[in-house]
């Protein structure tokens, strides 16, 4: 398979809106199954009691949070070194969602914090430096926003997203290095988990669905920047037309 | 299943506020995003309409 076929915005764009139409499918299926599995299979928690349900959006919100800066710091990267303009687009397009889950992750924290905690926020290690991986994504935006050549904005956005990965080791390492009030993680690659397997599964099947919701959003939102950016050429003029 | 009402359920254990309060503030945004990235192509045809190759006046 050729894959600088889909290198360009003109090719990307109908497979995009294919596999846009596809991953939204598969979220909706992950995020059903995920929630009947976190509110009716997994049990009550015996220390949380049912606030413990939060943990079905926000570990999963959390894990995208991180794992989306580096897709799109990783597409800003490779748009840097080969200077591709799709690579620009798609990191741009990855920033909101990826600022939506991290304001969830911190949102959903601290409705769980509040009862099991006893507080909405402190400026513990993990807490943070999540917070600051959520600046880190409106500086990206603001960045970008404000500068009007669009292949500038791609470059300035990309040297802020590459030096921002730095932030994703020490929240990731944060409950380990520091030892303030977030708990370590119940779930590793080098660990068995410690909770429940029914809840373990519930966790992984919503992390699923955020991720499948995630690809199916950048990708539509890739398809806009894709008309917005292409607008002197043939084949988005052709593509409005047909869409009238 | 930990529950055997509606209202048991719809309680959360007492913990109501802080559960679903994750939950709609989630399903809220999502939503919104869908809602905006719609509204963003929606804007996108309408201009490559307006001002895409062969119309004139653009650039």
């Amino acid at each position: 398979m050729n894959w600088f076929k889909y290198s360009s915005p003109q090719t990307f764009f109908p497979l995009a809106g294919k596999l846009a139409v596809w991953f939204g499918v598969l979220a909706a299926i992950a995020c059903a199954v995920g929630l009947y599995l976190g509110f009716f299979v997994a049990p009550t928690d015996a220390q949380q009691g049912e606030a413990y349900r939060i943990i079905f959006v926000h570990v999963p919100a959390a894990w995208m949070s991180m794992f989306l800066y580096l897709v799109m710091a990783f597409w800003a990267g490779l748009g840097l070194a080969f200077n591709t303009r799709l690579s620009g687009m798609m990191a741009s397009a990855i920033a909101p969602t990826g600022a939506l889950f991290t304001f969830l992750a911190l949102w959903t924290g601290s409705l769980w914090g509040k009862p099991t905690w006893g507080t909405w926020w402190v400026w513990d290690a993990r807490l943070t430096s999540e917070l600051i991986l959520l600046f880190l994504y409106f500086g990206f935006i603001a960045l970008q926003a404000a500068i009007d050549d669009p292949r500038r904005a791609d470059k300035a956005g990309a040297v802020l997203a590459l030096v921002g990965v730095v932030n994703i080791p020490i929240i990731y390492f944060s409950v380990k290095w520091w030892n303030t009030l977030h708990q370590g993680a119940s779930v590793s690659l080098t660990k068995a988990p410690t909770m429940a397997a029914t809840m373990l599964t519930g966790m992984a099947v919503m992390a699923f669905g955020f991720w499948f919701y995630s690809i199916a959003a950048a990708l539509m939102r890739a398809r806009c920047i894709m008309l917005e950016r292409e607008r002197a050429s043939e084949w988005a003029a052709d593509y409005a037309r047909g869409s009238a | 299943m930990s529950w055997d009402s509606l209202e048991n359920f719809l309680a959360m254990g007492g913990y109501a506020f802080y559960v679903w309060g994750s939950y709609l503030v989630t399903l809220g945004l999502v939503v919104a995003e869908i809602v905006l990235l719609a509204l963003r192509r929606r804007s996108a045809l309408a201009g490559l309409r307006r001002h895409g190759t062969g119309a004139q006046g653009y650039r």
